[in-house]
């Protein structure tokens, strides 16, 4: 399979790639490659430039600013994986990073291209929303910030403005003791999350649930919040019930349709069996 | 819209190659029809099989997802580079020992892929191995040779005595990275 035509430029800095956007109507940002290039060859996407941004230096890594981990868009998925900072204050984006794809998609997909494609399946998704991500984003009107929330607006629809590069996303460290994990189902063709749960707890010494996120990625047609769940936790005392309670509620705040693969019903049991098991990671005592 | 082409160069195997493409022009199809290194194969072109696999700056990637415009300046590494009849790569070696192939079509990628995976993790566990080969499909050999084969090839990097007889299954599974 081959993609329609194109022109193909590399630009050196993230003003370059502003200007290269606003300049061609018809182009798009080339960061991995991994989500574009294969929506490409099957003519699902046809640009005409690609304006390449992988060589942009300054746009790789991570690093701890006050409260928040700053990870830079073309982070790819195997460095975030491994990457010693995250791993031990975030383990939750370690484990989704890590159980993205495949070693090759790992080892060129990066984190900027995977929240920007916004596929309603991917991982990392539930992990920027169990912790406040924020992008850091240059457009035509300068650096502007835009949160996560209410940034998912539909399958493979954002809200990012228009001719504008996502430089870096940050991340909200939860309060210190807080255990964190990413569990998912993932299809069996495609290795996608059918599921995929992001979710983080911290229990007081008197075993009060203090600090709670659960965020679900794969069963709707967007990623979300499940609000319920954390209503369902936060002030109470752990106990088995009460994660069961809280997980049956897993997919009240998601608009959970079916496919081909797993009904609507079967994805919302999935919703609270993945939930469940996340909170028992989190949530266990030792 | 008029396909301009570009000229790239790219270090394949050792040896500089400068070509003038088409944007568009995949990496697996620039080392196969412009250079004939017909080593590297493609089985799905969907970015599921890895039997394209080559190793770009070091790094396993499938080359069927991956543009040869991107490769410009980069090293690459195809089976072909990998090793010769006289002085096999461990994982080449290890195939051959432990019969890792039988049709041998997936058998490149599947040899990149680990070549790629054992530069990054020289000590992994069976579990790892397993975790490493998930983008490559064997329709022949059920995996578990796959698997003992870059486990001696592991063994062999290592530079202890390489014949020892790793079990391919029944180890226990040990989840890294767990919260
Ligand atoms: C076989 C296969 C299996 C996969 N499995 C999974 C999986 O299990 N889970 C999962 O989450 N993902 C999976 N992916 C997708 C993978 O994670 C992609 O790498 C990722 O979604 C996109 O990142 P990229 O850098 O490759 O982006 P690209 O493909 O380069 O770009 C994707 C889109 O984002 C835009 N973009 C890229 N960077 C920026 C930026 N910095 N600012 C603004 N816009 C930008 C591009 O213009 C394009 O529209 C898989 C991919 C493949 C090929
Ligand atoms: S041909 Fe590239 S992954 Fe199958
Ligand atoms: S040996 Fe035949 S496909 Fe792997």
């Amino acid at each position: 399979m081959i993609p329609s035509a194109f022109a193909y430029e590399r630009v050196q800095t993230v003003e370059q790639a502003v200007r290269a956007l606003q300049a061609n109507p018809g182009a798009k940002l080339l960061a991995g490659g991994h989500s574009l290039i294969p929506l490409m060859k099957m003519r699902l996407a046809t640009p005409t430039r690609l304006v390449d941004i992988s060589g942009i230096r300054e746009l790789r890594g991570v690093w701890k600013k006050d409260d928040r981990l700053v990870i830079g868009a073309l982070t790819t998925h195997r460095e975030i994986a491994t990457d010693r900072v995250v791993r031990t204050h975030l383990p939750a984006l370690a484990e989704a990073a890590s159980r993205v794809g495949d070693l090759q998609v790992r080892n060129r997909g990066t984190i900027g291209g995977n929240l920007a494609h916004a596929d309603p399946s991917s991982d990392l998704p539930a992990v920027a929303l169990a912790f406040d991500a924020v992008f850091d984003v240059l457009g035509p009107e300068g650096m502007q910030t835009v949160p996560i929330d209410g940034y998912f607006l539909g399958p493979l629809v954002t809200a990012l403005p228009e001719n504008s590069v996502i430089t870096a996303v940050s991340l909200k460290l939860p309060p210190s003791g807080t255990r964190s994990t990413y569990v998912k189902y993932p299809h069996p063709a495609s290795g996608y999350a059918v599921v995929g749960v992001a979710a983080a707890a911290r229990v007081e010494p008197d075993g009060v649930i203090d600090f709670v996120r659960v965020a679900v990625t794969g069963a709707g047609d967007v990623p979300y919040r499940a609000q319920a769940v954390e209503d369902a936790l936060l002030g109470q005392h752990v106990s088995d019930d009460l994660i069961r309670e809280a997980a049956a509620h897993a997919a009240d705040d998601g608009s959970i349709s079916g496919d081909l693969f797993a009904s609507e019903a079967y994805r919302r049991h999935l919703c609270s069996v993945y939930v469940e098991r996340a909170l028992r990671k989190v949530l266990s005592r030792g | 819209m008029e396909a301009t082409r570009m000229t790239v160069t790219v270090r394949v195997n050792g040896r500089e190659y400068t070509r003038a493409v088409e944007p568009r022009l995949l990496l697996v199809h620039f080392l196969r029809d412009e250079l004939g290194l017909t080593g590297t194969h493609i089985g799905c072109d969907t970015s599921q099989c890895g039997a394209c696999t080559v190793l770009l700056n070091g790094e396993a990637v499938k080359s069927c997802t991956v543009l040869a415009v991107q490769a410009d300046g980069a090293e690459v590494t195809t089976i072909e580079g990998l090793g010769d009849l006289s002085h096999l790569h461990p994982v080449q070696e290890g195939f051959w020992e432990k019969h890792g192939l039988q049709c041998g079509f997936c058998t490149p990628g599947v040899i990149m892929t680990a070549a790629g995976m054992l530069a990054q993790n020289p000590n992994p566990t069976e579990e790892e191995i397993r975790e490493g080969l998930e983008g490559v499909i064997c329709r022949c050999t059920g995996y578990q040779n796959i698997v003992r084969a870059v486990q001696y090839a592991a063994e062999k990097m290592k530079g202890a005595g390489a014949e020892t007889e790793v079990a391919a299954a029944g180890a226990d599974a040990s989840a890294g990275g767990d919260a």
